[in-house]
């Protein structure tokens, strides 16, 4: 039981209070980018959220193994790798078995690669000591975080077209300030998890 | 004298004409997360600097030896090496900075910025040109990194440089420590500081620059989705073509 209320504490936080991105900034790339439209916007958080699960129970083993040998300090480099060689086979699979799952996905595979928010989940599990468990619900949890940004923004922006701006606002500042806004939003559920389950 | 009179415009162009922030809108990330106190801003800056040039330096020389097929993987170990070896060093000399930018240190080996100047200039232009054109941009990026963590911390926390001492200990004991700013300092706004401030001052000094720009008969800065991402030529995205396109036109 007292496990249980461990991960929901855990994933509802990487999903509310601790959004990677509108709380750590991770993956504002794709969040400013691919957020135009609701399709695409919902496309890209499935893969990243399957490409964040996927990486962190593969780097998981990998990183108790380099902890052993007392080599932390390849983390950075064996990650990047790992995580780049994986998405890049995984794609590969899809387009061979699973062509209707990769026409979905498979597009926006190559871009999570240097999605800054998959490296982040992966380092920020291993500064936080969690277990594999607790590593891979924080993982789902920050990609449902991410789907979830991507999924209000989205419709933000899609009412965002039809608007008369002011000029100099146009584009991408009138976005980053909408952004704002949404991170607001977040802002509510401040201390809402240590309440809940204090 | 021509000679030198380029390398003078590869320095110059990438603080003002082509600031990888406020021109190109690259490296987003870090300049959202690390801007709320100046220090772990010009922090910031500096290792990232310090990455790009040695990484522009390697990949340049490297140019004629790394297969184009695998070009983008032999950069991103160049690059994450040297992440590693900054990492290490601000780990043993500067442990502050270290507390201050957390994961975002090991974090610059995704920063397009690096993988961005790469593949578009170290991959085609000689070694000293390259080393230029990274000081250059480094220096952009800690100069937009400084702007926006300026007017974060003057008024999210009413002080200016605070915990600057601690950075400037690699350099020996030094007593200045930054200002505290009259009356912000009692009531500051804390909103700054929260992660929808660092959007918002993000978005006014993106219009400010634009309304620069503009008046000057100079292209808005614009999102270009997936152009400006490095890895935009070894994925055939239709879907975010098409959507950078948008944001385009």
């Amino acid at each position: 039981m007292e496990m249980t209320k461990g991960l929901v504490s855990i994933l509802l936080t990487a999903i509310l209070t601790n959004n990677y991105i509108l709380a750590k900034f991770l993956g504002i790339c794709p969040f400013l980018g691919v957020s135009k439209k609701l399709n695409t916007a919902m496309g890209m958080s499935v893969a990243v959220i399957f490409v964040m699960a996927l990486s962190t129970a593969v780097t998981y083993p990998i990183n108790t193994l380099l902890v052993s040998r007392d080599m932390e300090y390849l983390q950075t480099i064996v990650f990047i790798l790992v995580i780049a060689a994986l998405v890049q086979l995984v794609e590969i699979i899809l387009k061979k078995y699973i062509p209707a799952l990769y026409s979905a996905l498979g597009i926006y595979l190559p871009l999570i690669t240097t999605n800054c928010a998959v490296l982040g989940v992966v380092l920020l599990n291993i500064d936080e000591g969690y277990g594999f468990v607790e590593s891979m619900v924080n993982s789902v949890g920050a990609g449902l975080g991410f789907m979830l940004a991507m999924f209000m923004f989205s419709g933000v922006r899609e009412r965002m077209e039809a608007n008369d701006i002011p000029k100099f606002m146009r584009g991408l500042p009138i976005t980053l300030v909408a952004a704002s806004l949404v991170s607001v939003s977040f802002l509510g559920f401040a201390g809402i998890i240590e309440n809940i389950f204090s | 004298m021509a000679e030198k009179k380029s390398l003078g415009k590869e320095f110059s162009k990438g603080i003002i004409a082509e600031n990888p922030v406020l021109r190109l809108v690259l490296g987003t990330c870090p300049t959202l997360a690390v801007t709320t106190s100046v220090s772990s801003a010009i922090g910031m800056g500096v290792a990232a600097s310090i990455v790009l040039i040695c990484s522009n330096v390697v990949i340049s020389a490297l140019r004629k030896v790394i297969p184009n097929k695998v070009r983008i993987p032999a950069y991103v170990v160049i690059i994450a090496s040297f992440v590693t070896i900054v990492q290490m060093i601000v780990k043993a000399f500067v442990p502050a900075l270290d507390a201050a930018l957390g994961v975002y240190l090991p974090l610059i080996v995704v920063n397009c910025i690096i993988l961005g100047r790469a593949e578009a200039f170290a991959s085609k232009n000689p070694v000293l040109a390259s080393a230029v054109d990274g000081l250059g941009m480094g220096v952009g990026f800690t100069v937009a990194l400084f702007l926006m963590s300026s007017i974060r911390e003057i008024f999210g926390a009413g002080t200016f440089m605070a915990g600057i001492k601690d950075l400037l200990a690699i350099f020996g004991d030094v007593s200045f420590n930054g200002f505290s700013v009259p009356f912000l300092n009692e009531n500051p706004m804390l909103i700054f500081l929260l992660p929808p401030g660092g959007f918002f001052v993000f978005g006014i000094l993106m219009a400010t620059v634009n309304k620069l720009a503009e008046s000057k008969g100079k292209p808005r800065a614009e999102l270009r989705g997936c152009e400006a991402c490095p890895m935009a030529k070894n994925c055939n995205l239709h879907s975010c073509e098409n959507s950078s396109k948008e944001v385009n036109g």
